[in-house]
């Protein structure tokens, strides 16, 4: 019976997955000090279960691998070999190497060469025993060796006395042997039956001689009696001299397993696909609810009709919400990460770091999570490379030797805010201010406030590293963080205290698709604003409007000039509406700076989903997407980023002309 | 009718495949994640056969064994254990714990049936 | 909506949507064309290309809209409710064709199909297939893919 199990690959590639995150954490404990028993069981069992699995799939190099690492960690656990820094360093080393072999095995790829080296070192540090030579006998086969002649054998067989008390029934060996041949009989032997009074029931006091007429080996017929070899008497005995040439067949080969590209998928908690199937009903219930009061209408039913279909409203938000839940995962997912990227660096560059996370829980889209893997592991890079700072200045400054990084996630009223403090130098905002002129970033004197000469670190082709060092200044930047959080339409920005430390704050959309918005008419044009980077809307009084020198048009909002960005000159819409006091203009924030918008008219707010303007057209700046309205039409949803950079360059050039 | 059998390891993705296996041959199939779990289930019901690994946390494969062994409701049920290639004394371990046979991983699906047909009247 | 008929197909013969824009005939591969819609409400894009009217909500999709006469620089004529959108693809990208009407399905044999001529033609050359004689009227065929991957008007870019 051929029984197919590529359909399980997949799991065993997720899982193995688990299982590795398990065994590095669990290792990084151990490298932290921690010890016991229990530890050193559940980081063992970790490799044990990839290797059990991987042997299903004939992945040889992952399960001669993973047996290497599992004969080593028995050892560690069980104190024959010592716990030291070289010892965990080669294990993390493992997993990473281990990693690779994953991907590579899921991939159809060949393993990593440095594979030997590390399997080398392997066994090593076993120190005493032999590496051995454990190229897993596939697959016990059941194919017999070809064997041509059929031969005569004289087998007896006494189980062990306790037989019973193994869950055996010695006559399922007999009948397993009858089966192995052309002919048999068999004769059973009673001679060390007790009397009835003596006898005991859960013992085996009965022997057989069987005569045996096979072509297989006396190997396999050996091989019946395999589970109860030990304690049993058993000889197999050829009745005829010519010896039966037991030619070994070729041993099957492992079932193909196609290296098929994996496709993306989620796991998703069981309960979460109850729901949605739940309300999937109930929107059924609602719809027809709805279609009976259609077919038999009458004015009277209006309001039944109108209950109707906003119920129908009511479960297909809610079934919205709920499938994109479905996509949701834990930041935790790329947060595991860390703690082993926090250590490696604090050894690499001699520092003392220590790394507490919080709010792992906390759920995102799947894309959102895996986008932002990418920004995170560059802001605590940074941290650790330009925020802390050494043992010795830290003890200089009365600092612990040990610097924090704090990582953080949670929930805020509809969004969800990553932060990574450290307790470092924080900004040299004077450093800031130099390099930014050095790089022509800036010019002159201009007065600038705290929060602008911070943004400024945010500007492609700004970095404060006085060499390049090989992690941070590695064509990552912050330029490319922001672009990167915003292009998730979300928000970052960046605080610090001189000599305390810094923060980074990135506030993220809970669902990529649906966006909150606020509608505006521009002309005869409706667009939308993303809510979360409103902050109020006025309709400016004249005195309120000015024009400054340098600066254009700005809206003074309780002492603040705010740069007044007309929406239908961006846009090239036209509009009667000329006199920013005779419109509104919606304040909205960007990189910690906020603009005032000029718009016709307020319509109102709405949840819309996005819709790609890329598909069929094109990125257009200053658009986010579109999306259609509630009457059919397209309607663009704006980008406050590309606004702001669209107004700066029409200055510009006007400052230009 | 179908004969129950309670397949114990604490790896889920094992116990998929072997459930899987078995249910395409016919026999019904019970799960448990370690040796404690295992021993609940028994208690609920009837069993025709039971196949564990060794290495489990909370009650390991071998206890799990004996415990099944010294209960008068599940003594004569066949053991098989899912063992390693190198690991010898575990096997001798098990067996004289009690356990029935064998099977080595990694396992061909078409072995472990064979298996159980030597083990299962 | 127009009901396309096809070709009993005999080697060498294409089918071209036909339709007109002012008092010239075009027409354009059948292949490419997935429908022919009523005028449906345009949304402006900032900063486009004249001849890009905007986008439009095509069954829940929103797809550019291009001008053809605007891309010929023709005068712009209003739109209305017997305007039509042939609504075509190119690639994996979707794009809608405003013209003036849909005149017919026209079975052309490629021995039929002259060259362009250099002169004399509204649009540009580049965009053209070849010409073609229907009933003592020529017909300009259309390169679509090439007009809507132009630079000019960078759909699909």
């Amino acid at each position: 019976m051929q029984v197919d199990l590529s359909r399980f690959r997949e799991t065993f590639f997720q899982e193995s997955a688990e299982h590795l995150a398990e065994m590095e954490a669990g290792l990084l404990r151990l490298d932290q000090g921690a010890f016991d028993s229990e530890l050193l069981n559940a980081i063992f069992r970790a490799a044990h279960s990839i290797k059990g699995s991987s042997g299903m799939f004939g992945l040889e190099d992952i399960t001669r691998f993973t047996h290497a690492l599992e004969s080593l960690l028995d050892r560690v656990r069980s104190g024959e070999v010592a716990i030291t820094r070289k010892l965990t360093d080669l294990l993390l080393r493992s997993t990473d190497l281990l990693r690779e072999l994953l991907a590579a095995g899921s991939a159809g790829a060949a393993a990593p060469t440095r594979m030997e080296g590390v399997l080398e070192e392997l066994c090593v540090a076993q120190r005493a025993e032999t590496y051995l030579d454990d190229k897993p006998r596939t697959r016990q086969t059941d194919h017999a060796p070809a064997s041509s002649q059929a031969a005569a054998y004289r087998v007896h067989f006494r189980p062990p006395a306790d037989v019973f008390l193994q869950g055996m029934d010695p006559l399922l060996i007999l009948r397993d042997l009858a089966h192995l041949g052309e002919s048999s009989s068999a004769e059973i032997d009673i001679s060390a039956l007790p009397t009835l009074g003596e006898l005991d029931p859960e013992r085996c006091y009965l022997a057989w001689n069987v005569r045996l007429e096979t072509s297989k080996s006396v190997e396999e017929i050996r091989d019946t009696f395999a589970f109860v070899e030990d304690g049993a008497e058993i000889r197999v005995d050829p009745e005829v001299s010519t010896p039966v040439a037991a030619t070994p067949g070729p041993a099957p080969s492992a079932p193909a397993v196609p290296a098929a590209s994996r496709d993306a998928s989620i796991r998703v908690a069981t309960s979460k696909v109850d729901k949605l199937v739940d309300l999937v009903g109930e929107l059924v219930i609602a719809q027809s609810m709805a279609r009976e009061v259609v077919e038999n209408f009458s004015p009277a039913r209006m309001s039944q009709l109108q209950e109707a279909i906003a119920q129908m409203e009511r479960h297909i938000r809610e079934l919205q919400e709920r499938v994109m839940s479905v996509r949701m995962l834990p930041i935790g997912h790329i947060f595991g990460r860390f703690p082993r990227l926090v250590r490696d660096l604090s050894v690499q560059l001699a520092k003392n770091v220590r790394l507490e996370m919080a709010g792992e829980e906390t759920e995102l889209d799947k894309s959102v999570v895996e986008q932002m893997s990418d920004p995170l592991t560059h802001l605590i890079r940074n941290a650790i490379d330009h925020g802390i700072e050494p043992v010795d200045e830290r003890v200089r400054q009365g600092k612990p030797e040990q610097g924090l990084i704090r990582l953080q996630a949670f929930h805020q009223a509809g969004s969800v805010v990553v932060e990574i403090s450290d307790d470092g130098r924080g900004l040299d905002l004077e450093r800031i201010r130099r390099k930014a002129r050095e790089r022509g970033l800036i010019h002159g004197d201009e007065p600038l406030t705290e929060a602008q000469i911070v943004d400024l670190v945010f500007r492609p082709g700004f970095s404060t590293a006085d060499q390049v060092s090989d992690l941070s200044g590695r064509g990552v930047g912050m330029d490319v963080v922001r672009k990167n959080v915003e292009a998730l339409n979300g928000t970052v920005n960046l605080a610090s205290e001189p000599g305390r430390g810094s923060k980074v704050r990135i506030q993220l959309p809970l669902t990529l698709a649906i966006l909150d918005g606020l509608s505006v008419r521009v002309g005869a044009e409706t667009y939308l604003l993303p809510l979360v980077s409103i902050s109020e809307s006025i309709r400016p009084r004249p005195e309120q409007l000015k024009t400054l020198a340098g600066r254009g048009e700005v809206v003074m909002v309780r002492g603040n000039a705010l740069p007044l960005l007309r929406l239908h000159r961006i846009l090239g819409v036209p509009t009667d509406v000329d006199d920013p006091s005779k419109g509104l203009t919606v304040i909205v924030e960007h990189s910690g700076q906020p603009l005032a918008l000029l718009v016709d008219e307020l319509l109102g707010q709405q949840q819309v989903v996005i819709k790609s303007l890329e598909a069929h057209y094109r990125k257009v700046e200053g658009v986010l997407g579109a999306t259609i309205l509630g009457d059919g039409r397209a309607a663009l949803i704006l980008d406050i980023a590309g606004l702001a950079q669209m107004t700066r360059r029409a200055a510009g050039s006007e400052l230009a002309a | 009718m179908a004969k129950t059998i309670l397949i114990v390891d604490d790896s889920s993705t094992m116990r998929t495949m072997v459930s899987f296996t078995l249910q395409q041959a016919g026999f019904a199939v019970v799960e448990g994640s370690n040796g404690q779990e295992a021993l609940n289930k028994l208690s609920g019901q009837r069993v025709d056969l039971i196949v564990t690994d060794l290495n489990m946390p909370v009650m390991d494969g071998i206890t799990f064994i004996k415990n099944v062994r010294s209960q008068a409701g599940t003594r004569g049920i066949p053991v098989l254990m899912l063992t390693t290639e190198s690991h010898e004394a575990k096997r001798r371990e098990g067996k004289a714990a009690g356990a029935t046979g064998w099977i080595v991983k990694p396992f061909h699906p078409d072995k472990l049936l064979s298996t159980i047909a030597k083990v299962l009247p | 909506m127009q009901q396309l008929e096809t070709a009993s197909s005999t080697a060498e013969v294409n089918q071209f949507l036909s339709f007109t824009l002012g008092a010239e005939e075009y027409g354009i591969d059948i292949l490419k064309v997935q429908e022919i819609k009523g005028y449906s409400a345009i949304t402006h894009i900032p900063n486009a290309p004249p001849h890009v009217k905007g986008v439009m909500n095509l069954r829940g999709t929103v797809v550019p809209v291009v001008d053809l006469r605007a891309k010929f620089s023709m005068e712009p004529v209003e739109y209305n409710k017997f305007t039509v959108i042939i609504v075509v693809m190119v690639g994996e990208k979707i794009a809608g064709l405003v013209v003036d009407a849909v005149s017919d399905v026209l079975n052309v044999a490629a021995s039929e199909v002259r060259p362009a001529p250099d002169f004399g033609a509204r649009c540009d050359t580049r965009f053209i297939k070849g010409v073609v004689s229907i009933n003592d009227k020529l017909a300009v065929l259309l390169d679509i893919d090439k007009l809507l991957r132009d630079e000019d008007v960078a759909v699909g870019a």
